[in-house]
């Protein structure tokens, strides 16, 4: 466990120092904002539209960023040092997936008031915790299977495209859940409250997920 | 079966080209996966057949070299 | 080595009597659907080359749990094979989906068939895996890799199928297939019989595949060993196990 907040550590003050991922990711998310706008000709969007437009938008910032999880331990002998220490390999699995799961926290916090300002039709304040939670569970789903798919992608030869086609897909169910929770809450008039049924969806995927992870990471660290 | 009003029940005659069509898909992939693998089949034959002969030589050098010192 | 070639006669044979009875039921013997028609013929293709494809991915995993925990190559193929034939029937079963949608609602392709999405989420999937096995050259490693994938995406194609399921949910009726509960007797006999002749097929080719690839390694290590490392062309960068 000390392994695992070691290298997360390691992880948010390379970030803090260079400013390479999440910035990048922001900007991503606003532009995208922007070409939604002229792509779909509308001034707000609201309802399950509004949810479309958010969820695809975090989605691929987050392939943006998942794809440069592992680079530095690829570039710079960063698996050799890990596997040589005395720690168990799954502590690099939590510590990578908490960082994205940080660096998207991050991007939220700027990419969706800019999508109530930019584009949202309904106010954002009277459904803000809805869409916490929502974001909360989708995050984590998508941070292990971010972390799993750029772990797998950063031994091939094409790694920025692996991580991205192997990744999408087995995120389309997590993204189902998170358009279709966050749909009746963009609503202009909404409860606040997000459907149960798929907060239970993303939690099972949460869970599924995270368990497969851990039993077969191991596996990919091997020499 | 969840009848849908507005779903055509297209008669027999009309239907047949499709459902035909579906089956012949189906053959098709399998035909397809069966030339391939006769191909496959034929090259691992040819290869199987080349190292036999090679056996085969190796057999007949071995008997002439036993033959020399004698002779 | 594994003969993978012992009991294919019969195997071939139990399927080529299976198919064909099933083809028999299913135009002389199975009544005509009163909403669809002839049309409806298609369901006994389509759904068990769905269902046997599913199957297949899932297997593909668990080969894969088998070549993790063992280490042996070996499971890797039997794995790698299992996910290129179920892939194959995957295909076939989205063409004969989409044909099926076209013949009974004039579209080639409908999203509010939830089998039908959830199958083109998992193809999708499933497409990767070779383009993936294709980019790792260490032999080993791209064996490694492949089994990971092979045992996440097993694990994707039931959490898939619900996610899709809910999000159809009392939105849209689903049109093409038949509820389970709802078949008449004798379409369910001529389904269950389609099922197994399709499932014994994807046996068939699977031990076919194997066979054919296992005499191919054997004579690539004959080749080596009689004449020499030179003699044998590198397989080169292949998506297969070698």
């Amino acid at each position: 466990m000390r392994a695992a907040l070691t290298v997360l550590r390691k992880d948010l003050t390379l970030e803090l120092r260079t400013f390479e991922t999440v910035p990048a990711m922001a900007l991503f998310s606003l532009t995208t904002f922007v070409i939604f706008h002229f792509g779909l000709d509308r001034s707000t969007v609201s309802g399950q539209l509004a949810a479309g437009v958010l969820t695809v938008t975090l989605l691929f910032a987050a392939l943006l960023g998942a794809g440069r999880l592992f680079v530095a331990e690829r570039e710079q002998g960063g698996f050799d040092a890990f596997l040589l220490a005395p720690v168990d390999r799954n502590a690099m699995l939590i510590a990578k997936a908490a960082a994205l799961f940080i660096f998207l926290a991050v991007l939220e916090l700027v990419a969706v008031p800019a999508f109530a300002l930019l584009l949202l039709g309904p106010p954002l304040w009277p459904r803000l915790l809805g869409l916490i939670a929502v974001l909360a569970l989708a995050d984590l789903g998508i941070a292990v299977i971010g972390t799993l798919t750029s772990a797998i992608a950063i031994h091939t030869r094409a790694r920025d495209l692996i991580g991205p086609i192997v990744g999408l897909p087995l995120l389309i169910p997590a993204l189902i859940a998170t358009a279709r929770a966050a749909g009746p809450l963009l609503q202009a008039h909404s409860s606040g409250s997000p459907p149960g049924k798929w907060l239970a969806v993303l939690a099972l995927y949460d869970c599924v997920f995270g368990l497969v992870a851990y039993a077969v990471f191991d596996f990919l660290l091997q020499e | 079966m969840i009848p849908f009003a507005l779903s055509p029940a297209l008669a027999p005659g009309k239907a047949a080209p499709y459902v035909i069509a579906a089956y012949i898909v189906f053959l098709a992939i399998v035909l397809i996966y069966v030339a391939i693998m006769a191909r496959r089949l034929t090259r691992t034959e040819r290869d199987l057949s080349e190292l036999g002969r090679e056996v085969d030589q190796r057999a007949v050098e071995a008997e002439h070299r036993e033959e020399e010192p004698v002779g | 080595m594994t003969s993978y070639g012992k009991g294919l006669r019969a195997l071939t044979l139990s399927t080529v009597a299976t198919v064909t009875v099933a083809l028999a039921l299913v135009f002389f013997y199975a009544p005509l659907d009163a909403d669809q028609g002839f049309v409806q013929k298609i369901f006994y293709l389509h759904v068990p080359l769905a269902i046997v494809s599913l199957c297949g991915f899932v297997l593909g995993g668990l080969l894969a749990i088998g070549h993790l925990r063992t280490g042996d190559r070996k499971w890797d193929l039997r794995s790698y094979v299992a996910i290129h034939m179920a892939l194959i029937f995957g295909i076939g079963g989205l063409i004969t989906g989409s044909i099926w949608a076209k013949a009974s609602w004039g579209h080639w392709w409908v999203w509010n068939e939830p089998t039908l999405v959830s199958f083109l989420i998992v193809l999708l999937l499933f497409a990767t895996y070779q383009p993936l096995r294709f980019s790792i050259e260490d032999p080993e490693r791209q064996a490694r890799y492949a089994s990971v994938f092979a045992i996440v995406a097993g694990a994707f194609v039931p959490l898939n199928f619900i996610a899709v399921r809910l999000a159809q949910q009392f939105v849209h009726p689903r049109i093409l297939t038949l509820g389970g509960g709802n078949l008449p007797g004798s379409m369910r006999l001529t389904f269950i019989v389609s099922l197994i002749g399709i499932a014994l097929l994807y046996a068939t080719l699977w031990k076919y595949e194997m066979a054919a690839k296992s005499a191919r390694m054997q004579a690539r290590r004959l080749r080596r060993s009689l004449l020499g490392g030179d003699a044998v062309r590198p397989l080169g960068r292949s998506a297969a196990p070698s």
